[in-house]
């Protein structure tokens, strides 16, 4: 099923019209009104009004997290602070957050937008969805809901964590279908089953997954025991949230971008050059009508391909292959955002412990674990166990109230951790084998 | 009356103990009491030496992690009961052993107990109040 018709199969000419239109608008209102992009623009020496077909979108600047980082907290916001109706952050410690601002029509798009991804996942509104994303400054709580609330299902926001009660929940209430992330559910269902409940035999019928990278493989198993169908979803903060892209059950081949709203490229992620459709690269987006902070060609990090030929369910829009990386060492633990310099701030606050650490992240049974292993110098060791065990707890306590993820900290001996040359090698992700 | 304690930690895996038993067999330092303190992941080696500064800057040299600890070594006799008087005058003084290990000396007639206290000061101060033989540290190491 299709929730918005005329804009999910406009024809692509007609399409591209709609996004030259908006494109055009977007970059006067960004040059009008966000100091850092009338800067940008003048320094690569090209106005709005040089934006005369969608080919020119390779003459526009580029925005990087950094530079949302560098305009923290409200630099970016292309309206007055009284027009922002909700402010969503990526996690992180102060002043490396990345603050986005929504408009009153900004977040009615962002739930219209969100319904259609419902939809396209084969939920309707007769239907009850159980919201597993964590709700707060996340994105993925309240995107969810919103969307759930446009499209007329019944949402039961749960949020993340109290597993067994999820489990409860599911039993009780019955929805047909649940949101959260990919690994989560895996876990849902392991738990479900030490309690007695087995969720292939509930109602559940649809998983729409996303926030973090997941694997064919990891569908394939998501399928078999929750017996539902698993959808992948795509979207980021900066962006808007969930939302931004999404498979349709029926053909569940790349994931549909709103193209009507976004305007996506992949580039080469070296020289920033355009790559064609049908070649990976790194996919940047430019926001077509973000009012509270558009950004103007925001290069994700994800890698992907782009698909423009039309699809078998009827949307035009263009599609994008499942993540497959990211051209930067950002993690992804449960839906978190966790970059290695926050932790190297809190290993560094924590009692001066020296800035040797790495990062080792696997995926035991179906949850993503991240351990943190961190050098004993002299100034922090002991002759007594109680001493180094306190620093420990201390850390992972500390990730946990700054990250908002769970971390083990294993201390390991000075050059324990391997150094390669030059740069010390941070993250060990065993995730991306097998 | 002191006696120099050389810490050591050691990630919890295989040949890290051997590995500084060999520095210190290298250096022809000896081993007089040894203790090992472990969790899952790492483990804290408690060693009184012959020679201290050199154990110590082998070890360090080796990449290893080290302190020094202060702790006290007191002599009992090795019969029923020895450990118990003791550990009674510290209890009623109030003084907490963080940690003790033991060894029996050559002779086989009396027990070396090395203690950690947490004041270590009044502990020396306590076990002499109470004629206890304390074992000075240069005694020790050359034992």
């Amino acid at each position: 099923m299709i929730y918005d018709v005329k804009n999910e199969t406009m024809p692509r000419e007609e399409l591209e019209l709609v996004q030259l239109r908006r494109l055009r608008a977007q970059c006067e209102r960004v040059y009008a009104n966000v100091p850092f992009y009338k800067k940008k623009f003048d320094e690569k020496g090209v106005k709005p009004q040089d934006i005369k077909s969608l080919k020119d979108i390779s003459l526009l600047p580029f925005t990087t997290k950094q530079d949302l980082r560098d305009q923290y907290p409200f630099g970016m916001f292309a309206v007055p602070k009284d027009q922002i109706v909700r402010i969503h952050c990526s996690s992180g410690t102060t002043g490396t957050a990345t603050v986005v601002g929504y408009t009153k029509r900004d977040i009615e798009n962002w739930g219209e937008l969100m319904a259609r991804c419902l939809m396209a996942a084969g939920a309707s509104a007769a239907d009850s969805v159980h919201n597993a994303y964590g709700y707060g400054l996340f994105t993925g709580g309240l995107g969810v809901h919103y969307g759930a609330e446009a499209l007329g299902a019944t949402v039961v926001p749960v949020s993340g964590g109290a597993t067994k009660r999820q489990v409860t929940l599911l039993k009780d209430f019955a929805p047909d279908v649940i949101c959260g992330t990919p690994s989560y559910a895996l876990f849902l269902a392991e738990t479900g089953l030490e309690m007695g409940i087995d969720i292939r035999e509930l109602p559940l019928r649809i998983g729409i997954f996303g926030a973090e990278p997941w694997t064919n493989e990891m569908r394939v198993e998501i399928e078999k025991k929750l017996g539902i169908t698993a959808i992948d979803i795509y979207g980021l903060s900066e962006v808007m949230g969930p939302g931004v892209a999404i498979e349709c059950r029926e053909v569940q081949d790349g994931l549909h971008i709103q193209e009507d709203h976004f305007l996506a490229e992949t580039i080469d992620p070296q020289t920033g050059e355009i790559v064609e459709p049908g070649q990976e690269g790194e996919l940047v987006f430019t926001t077509l009508t973000k009012e509270g902070i558009p950004l103007i060609r925001y290069r994700t990090r994800d890698l992907t391909t782009l698909n423009t030929t039309p699809c078998r369910c009827g949307r035009t829009t263009a599609r994008m292959k499942r993540v497959t990386g990211r051209s930067d060492d950002m993690l992804i633990i449960r839906g978190v955002n966790v970059f290695p310099s926050q932790i190297e701030t809190i290993l560094i606050e924590t009692e001066g412990l020296t800035p040797h650490y790495q990062l080792v992240v696997e995926r035991q049974g179906n949850l993503d674990t991240l351990e943190v292993q961190v050098e004993v110098n002299e100034s922090i060791f002991s002759d007594e166990i109680k001493s180094l065990q306190k620093i420990e707890s201390k850390v992972m306590k500390n990730i946990k109230e700054f990250l908002g993820v769970t971390a083990k900290v294993k201390l390991v001996e000075p050059k324990g951790i391997e150094r390669s040359r030059g740069k010390a090698k941070r993250i060990i992700d065993k995730r991306k084998e097998g | 009356m002191k006696v120099d304690q050389l810490s050591i930690f050691l990630e919890n895996r295989a040949g890290r103990l051997a590995e500084v038993t060999r520095i210190l067999s290298e250096a022809g330092v000896n081993i007089r009491a040894l203790s090992l303190a472990d969790t899952s992941d790492f483990g804290i080696l408690r060693l009184i030496v012959s020679n201290f500064e050199a154990a110590k800057t082998k070890l360090k040299e080796a990449g290893f992690t080290v302190g020094r600890t202060s702790v006290v070594a007191v002599e009992v006799a090795d019969n029923p009961g020895g450990l118990n008087a003791i550990l009674g005058m510290l209890q009623e003084a109030g003084i907490n052993v963080e940690y003790m290990y033991a060894f029996v000396q050559q002779s086989g007639d009396s027990a070396v107990l090395i203690f950690r206290f947490d004041r270590t000061d009044q502990g020396i101060e306590l076990l002499q109040k109470n004629g206890i033989t304390i074992i000075p540290g240069e005694k020790l190491y050359n034992m």
